[in-house]
């Protein structure tokens, strides 16, 4: 027996479990996905360190971050001879990564080379082949639901926990979206949000109109148990790690796949290193992704995370202690039955040399090649459904999943 | 409670035409004398349209941010090129008193912004130089607070004058480009600056030329310091403003240009920063290139004086001269004048705009050497803005202030954070993309499942209660409540004539007036125009 048909059984006998009384039943069986998508290029050099590269503290005479030293057990974490984790991260990140939970894909990204943050945004969530005609209504999540989801299914699996819906998740099947940020009530009784649903009967927001007044219902009735929990004053998370404890229960109970984006990653000027901006925003995302694996609970062996980002940015600091858009970039994957605990892909060593145009780090792990692979193994798709997310991409196996 | 449906029983559908009549007539009386000449010979030359068509109804939703009694009247009295022509002469459309006298009491109003941005400058540096603790954190917060009230304060006028100026294109035009040109409240002092940068770098010159504009806002603190401009210096290069300048704000991203571009452009812009203190000691030689506007300043002595070559032109060191000559060759540029022509329909006419009607306006754009009231001319009275009437989603912003404008129709509300809560819930608050491209323009961007859920709610705040948009701005406990009458005389005028069936039948099955209300604000006759 293989792990894949471990995890199978696994998540059968959960089935049973009876934890959802929701609209839409999570297919049994079903592997969960959700795509971290860290806005603004996060500066991922000071992320996963070179720290055996001089030449990386030689271009970063203020910002870099110091070598790890077993003597300093809140300094950075060396994940083998070569990388080493911001102390930011040590104990969410990097202590899943020691009980192999995380794995790091470096020189990750896409062939764009705008180095625009909206262009490559776009262009990634597209998920299309660069230099062809761009179709705005098709982003690659949109055709990875697709692709799961069979004409029996029950309904959509696929959510995206924002205000507005990403262009990865536009598509002809409307995906519902809901940032959980903020919840209160829902408005409507059932007999109004008919008539604002036939309303709309035969317009082409009707699809919309009719899944926003269902999720609305739905998402208030999943968390009932945390106002009940508030109500006791029980001690209540804040910020993105609240928020992502509410997905990770939406996603035990209901989805299979999940979008969440997060801002603020754009550091032209003072960065900070071990502590500063980029290091409290980083601590917020691991205390986050650690709260969203834990509300998953044992769901969580049956769920893979991936954090990307639309670049890099520049090797070596610029004049105002921050950095400047670069090329590629680190991937992150996490998962609770992850093949994890090391550094995947195609790597280098950190020289000058090493460098793109001598500014920032090369693309060796093409994003659609790495996220195709995952995708085969974590679902077994079949080389049509893979061509169908990812045209004119071969998927790499990194054998994480 | 009853399962009878609710029917508006003040003015039943076939004493319409009646009123369509009274309603002209009044709105004829009330309409403000005509001040010149020339205005009475064009008031008496225009004939009263007896029956407004629904593409009438569009046209005025689409110039304007809704529909109310005024702007239906003027539409009457004057037609459609001569109402585009008063629209684009932003002389003579005073705000109504009681608004006018809302905003003069403001802060806002008053300040001036080099004064302002030195003494916060100070405060901060003083509060910095305090030993950590509750007492830095206090004065800190007493700082922030201060400023974050001068933002209300902007966002409040602009809320009002967009609800209540007659001059409707010149507040759409005001969001457009205050929307192009984005800027960020939460960045670094930004919240002292947003209220100048409206009113000063882009107010005079929504209809004006575009070099202009792009010129004002480049020298305006608020985007300097939010695109990092005033840390550009030689050998210091920051290339954030100059590559958004070419790719969000002229040429668009596409256009041909490289990271060379890039490169050299912001080795131009070196040296344009700000300083709201005394003038930097600089050898003689660079003295008379010292200039100061404002809390502008080109400091030579942080300019990179070696030539660049710029999309292929050669631009010689000579100081702040570069800079306006490269946002001229910018600006000239072919993709300039399309990419403006295209956010431009974008916004006014369809999400995907006829290419022909993009082009038509580019020409336009170039013939004229970017004049924005030629562009707007060319793109409102084109047979394509006719054909697309009717087709476009209001985003967020649209659709909050033509909900507020056509419940209240002209009555003065006191508090607009309840617009504000409701633009920041439906995802586009003011000042509020943190970003510098903007709030997207499309349909695809704002009637996602969540965020129609969301705009449905706001519907019922809106048609169910005052939902607090009578309140005191101080805080203090409402004394007010009730809720607006929607199928009201402007309602039978220009709703309900051209209503889709769908609507009607919902309309029908409403309980209340409220809850009549609410599916009138949701409906898609509401939602598109």
């Amino acid at each position: 027996m293989n792990r894949r048909e471990l995890l199978q059984i696994g998540t059968a006998a959960l089935a049973g479990v009876g934890v959802s009384s929701r609209l839409y039943a999570a297919p049994a069986g079903g592997a969960r996905f959700l795509l971290v998508f860290l806005r603004g290029g996060y500066d991922s050099t000071n992320v996963l360190i070179p720290y055996t590269s001089s030449f990386y503290y030689e271009a970063r005479p203020t910002i870099a971050i110091a070598r790890p030293d077993v003597a300093v057990p809140t300094g950075a974490l060396a994940l083998d001879s070569d990388w080493a984790l911001s102390p930011a991260l040590r104990d969410t990140i990097g202590a899943m990564y020691l009980q192999r939970q995380v794995a790091f894909v470096p020189f990750a990204g896409t062939d764009d080379l705008s180095r625009s943050h909206f262009e490559t945004q776009d262009s990634i969530e597209l998920g299309q082949p660069i230099g062809g005609a761009r179709d705005y209504r098709s982003g690659f999540m949109a055709r990875l639901s697709d692709a799961l989801t069979s004409p029996a299914s029950s309904g959509p699996a696929a959510i995206a926990f924002t205000d507005a819906l990403p262009l990865s998740f536009q598509g002809a099947t409307p995906v519902p979206n809901m940032s959980l940020k903020n919840l209160g009530k829902p408005p409507f009784d059932q007999r109004q949000a008919r008539i604002l649903t036939d309303m709309y009967a035969g317009h082409r927001l009707q699809p919309a109109v009719a899944n926003g007044l269902e999720l609305r219902q739905e998402v208030a009735h999943a968390m009932a148990d945390e106002m009940l929990a508030s109500g006791r004053d029980a001690i209540n998370s804040k910020g993105f790690e609240l928020e992502a404890e509410r997905m990770g229960k939406l996603m035990r109970d209901t989805y299979r796949i999940g979008f969440i984006d997060v801002g603020g990653w754009d550091t032209h000027v003072n960065e900070g290193g071990a502590q500063g901006t980029l290091a409290s925003n980083l601590s917020g995302l691991g205390r986050g992704l650690q709260a969203f694996a834990q509300s998953l609970g044992p769901e969580w062996n049956n769920t893979v995370v991936v954090v990307v980002s639309e670049f890099g940015r520049t090797f070596r600091e610029n004049g105002d202690r921050g950095t400047d858009h670069g090329h590629g970039t680190v991937y992150w994957v996490l998962g609770g039955a992850l093949h994890g605990g090391l550094i995947a892909g195609e790597q280098r060593r950190l020289e000058r040399a090493t460098l793109f145009q001598d500014r920032d780090y090369p693309v060796l792990n093409d994003y659609r090649a790495v996220l195709g692979g995952l995708f085969r193994s974590l679902w077994s798709l079949s080389p049509t459904q893979c061509d169908r997310i990812f045209r004119q991409t071969q998927p790499v196996e990194l054998s994480l999943v | 409670m009853t399962d009878l449906p609710y029917q508006p029983r003040r003015f039943a559908r076939h004493r319409a035409p009646i009123l369509v009549g009274v309603a002209a007539t009044l709105a004829a009386c009330a309409a403000p004398a005509p001040r010149t000449a020339a205005d009475a010979q064009n008031a008496a030359s225009a004939t009263p349209m007896l029956t407004l068509h629904r593409e009438d109804v569009l046209w005025i939703d689409r110039l304007s941010f809704g529909l109310d009694t005024r702007i239906v009247a003027d539409y009457r009295r004057f037609g459609r090129e001569r109402m585009l022509e008063r629209q684009l002469d932003d002389a003579d459309h005073a705000l109504p008193d009681a608004i006018a006298s809302q905003i003069d009491v403001m802060e806002v109003a008053h300040v001036d912004v080099v004064q302002q941005l030195a003494g916060v400058q100070a405060a901060y540096k003083s509060i910095n130089a305090l030993p950590d603790g509750a007492d830095k954190e206090q004065a800190r917060k007493v700082l922030n607070d201060a400023g974050n009230k001068l933002a209300y304060q902007a966002i409040r006028r602009d809320l009002l004058r967009a609800l209540y100026s007659p001059s409707q294109l010149q507040e759409q035009m005001v969001w457009f480009w205050l929307n192009h040109f984005s800027v960020h409240q939460y960045k670094g002092n930004l919240r002292w600056l947003i209220g100048d940068y409206e009113e000063h770098a882009i107010r005079p010159h929504v209809f004006g030329h575009f070099r202009e504009l792009v010129l004002a806002t480049l020298e305006h603190p608020a985007m300097l310091q939010y695109l990092d401009n005033q840390q550009n210096a030689a050998g210091h290069l920051n290339e954030n403003y100059a590559r958004e300048l070419m790719e969000l704000h002229t040429l668009g991203v596409e256009a041909g240009y490289t990271q060379e571009d890039v490169q050299q452009l912001a080795r131009i812009l070196t040296g344009a920063g700000i300083n709201t203190g005394d003038a930097p000691k600089l050898k003689p030689e660079w003295r008379p290139l010292y200039v100061r506007r404002g809390a502008f300043e080109f400091n030579p002595a942080r300019h990179d004086f070696g030539n660049k070559i710029l999309l292929g032109h050669a631009i010689d060191g000579k100081g702040l001269g570069e800079i306006e000559n490269a946002v001229t060759l910018i600006v000239r540029q072919p993709a300039c004048a399309h990419f403006i022509s295209h956010q431009l329909a974008s916004y006014f006419v369809a999400d995907n705009p006829p290419p022909r009607l993009v082009d038509k306006m580019a020409q336009t754009f170039q013939h004229s050497d970017g004049d924005i009231a030629a562009v707007l001319r060319t793109m409102f009275l084109a047979p394509e803005f006719n054909a697309a009437l009717g087709g476009k989603f209001k985003d967020p912003t649209r659709y909050v202030v033509s909900a507020v404008r056509f419940a209240y129709d002209g009555r003065p509300i006191s508090n607009t954070r309840p617009l504000l809560n409701w633009l920041n819930a439906l995802g586009e608050g003011p000042y509020n993309r943190a970003t510098p491209d903007g709030y997207p323009l499309g349909e695809l961007s704002w009637a996602s499942p969540g965020q129609i859920s969301r705009r449905f709610e706001i519907a019922r705040a809106i048609g169910s209660g005052n939902a607090g948009l009578f309140d005191p701005e101080d805080g203090t406990t409402a004394t007010s409540s009730g809720f607006p009458q929607l199928s009201n005389r402007l309602y039978f005028e220009a709703l309900e004539p051209f209503l889709a069936a769908g609507t009607r039948t919902a309309l029908n099955r409403a309980n209340s007036q409220q809850e009549w209300n609410t599916f009138l604000l949701s409906s898609p006759d509401f939602n598109y125009e």
